[in-house]
């Protein structure tokens, strides 16, 4: 579905990517795992074109869709969830879901607002609101709610629990398993190394931009020194 | 002092307002939304002021010379912004201010190659060029209240646009993270352009509704632009609430203020010194209103970022 190919990519004059490539398959969940500043988000942010990228090729879908207008590539299919969830907070929670919404005359059950309330009912009470009044597990919430509604083939979480209270964790990883169950592909950043292992198909470790490991979650489980080498645990 | 003239003055200003009002909407939401510092938006205003007076003049019809001038200066609006300002996004905003004042020279060499240096008058239609009674024995321009008229109903119109459509969601969306609206599909660049073309239009309306007051002139957009730009930074960049009650109150302000400072200074001053301070500070007034906004409210009244 997704494949990413000797990615490189720079700020500037410093280089982040250095060869990236790893794949997502149809209905997979995948994960990118690394210490922080390893070039992960650097990967989300070339895919999705907002970092150009300077060597290597990106397809999804077997479509070429590297270096492509950032709107193209959502169209393509990949609905992303950002670090940092950068929900629009002078829109409404119902505005936010509905700005940017497609719905795709292919798709059989297309995300609605009753499918997110679904699966985040807290939502339902806050659909008024402002984006900017909620808190920080609502607002991500919400920047699922929001990239699914453009009922995304591949949906992309960057930092998907990044600050948040133990129990707004587990409902994000609920919902993840939700999405699974409906074979949504998904590609998860995350620090969370033992949810993942349990929820997530194959997994990939990024180190100085590019990829050093990847296998299943059981071989991952198994492998303690590569855990403690690479992911500090 | 009569109560039927302070009304009257309420009106004049009320009317000055519905005029800031339209050039300073398109410029509030293409600050506000493309960070674009874009000074040739009085040009704009200028060349709405022409293709009215010409399509009037040529259709012998003021409202027809509007009806098609509109569309004309939407694709202006357009054009300019695909060939001249979409390279000067990504720069800082001494750049854009320096391109956009050479577009200004431009746009008015233009206007001076095409129609000429002396400008374009054109007569008040029949049917608004009368007045209007109003209660307090008020006797009031009709084509002003026309101005109003049309003033308050494009404000209706705009707010209806912003707050309760999906473009109007888009837009409010891309003034406050326009790379998150492209990452979710939305094609930005094409959102900037309609927004540019819609600012445009608005700014050559406020110039077409003036023409038959002041006639088309070239250079006639420079000064208002820069009470636009004080309007903006009241209501709050990005905001067209912000920018319509920073607007009236900018026009009522500035009008009421050259109408009565004079008179009111004669309560602490000598009369001959009232009568100089009295134009002089009057002029000030809107600027002494921004300043205390931005001590209180640094981000304008109604700072769109926020809601």
């Amino acid at each position: 579905m997704l494949s990413v190919n000797s990615v490189e990519a720079s700020y500037e004059d410093s280089q982040a990517l250095f060869g990236m490539s790893f794949d997502v398959g149809t209905s997979e969940f995948v994960t990118l795992l690394g210490r922080n500043g390893m070039g992960k988000t650097t990967t989300i942010r070339s895919i999705m074109g907002i970092l150009p990228v300077t060597s290597g090729k990106i397809y999804f879908e077997e479509r070429e869709i590297t270096n492509l207008a950032s709107f193209r590539i959502a169209q393509a299919g990949i609905g992303l969830v950002p670090e940092g969830r950068q929900i629009f907070p002078n829109l409404t929670v119902r505005e936010n879901l509905i700005a940017t919404a497609v719905r795709p005359s292919d798709v059989k059950q297309a995300w609605t607002i009753d499918r997110i309330i679904e699966l985040f009912p807290i939502l339902y009470e806050r659909l008024n609101n402002m984006g900017g009044q909620l808190s920080g597990g609502e607002q991500q919430m919400l920047a699922i709610g929001r990239a699914l509604m453009t009922n995304p083939r591949l949906l992309i979480l960057d930092e998907a629990t990044e600050g948040l209270a133990p129990k707004v964790r587990s409902e994000i990883w609920s919902c993840l398993k939700t999405l699974r169950q409906e074979a949504q592909a998904i590609l998860v950043i995350d620090k969370n190394i033992e949810t993942l292992i349990e929820i997530a198909d194959r997994h990939y470790i990024v180190e100085k931009g590019s990829v050093v490991w990847s296998g299943t979650s059981t071989q991952l489980r198994e492998n303690k020194h590569l855990q403690k080498k690479y992911l500090g645990v | 002092m009569e109560i039927s003239f302070v009304v009257e003055q309420l009106l004049n200003g009320f009317q000055l307002g519905v005029l800031l009002f339209l050039l300073a909407a398109g410029l509030t939401l293409v600050f506000g939304i493309m960070d674009l510092v874009n000074l040739a938006h009085g040009s704009i205003y200028m060349i709405g002021a022409f293709f009215a007076a010409t399509m009037t003049l040529a259709l012998d019809s003021f409202i027809l010379g509007i009806v098609i001038a509109l569309p004309m200066t939407l694709i202006l609006g357009m054009v300019l912004e695909v060939l001249a300002l979409r390279t000067l996004y990504a720069r800082g905003h001494m750049d854009q201010v320096l391109a956009t004042f050479g577009l200004i020279l431009f746009l008015n060499e233009l206007v001076r190659i095409i129609w000429g240096p002396a400008g374009l008058a054109i007569p008040l239609p029949l049917f608004l060029d009368g007045s209007v009674s109003l209660p307090l024995g008020i006797v009031y321009p009709t084509y002003r209240m026309f101005i109003i008229l049309i003033g308050i109903i494009v404000a209706l119109g705009l707010y209806y646009l912003v707050s309760k459509t999906r473009l109007g969601m888009l837009i409010r969306a891309g003034a406050s993270n326009r790379t998150m609206v492209g990452a979710l599909g939305i094609n930005i660049r094409f959102l900037f352009t309609a927004v540019f073309g819609l600012g445009a239009m608005l700014a050559g309306l406020a110039g077409m509704l003036i023409a038959p007051i002041n006639q088309a002139q070239i250079g006639m957009g420079e000064d208002i632009l820069i009470l636009a730009f004080v309007v903006i930074v009241i209501g709050g960049i990005g905001s067209i609430r912000g920018a319509f009650i920073a607007a009236i109150l900018a026009g009522v302000i500035d009008t009421m203020g050259r109408a009565f400072l004079d008179v009111l200074l004669l309560a602490l001053l000598p009369a001959n010194a009232a009568e100089a301070a009295g134009p002089a500070l009057s002029s000030m007034l809107i600027y002494f209103l921004m300043a205390v906004v931005l001590i209180f409210r640094p981000q304008g009244l109604f700072p769109a970022r926020n809601g």
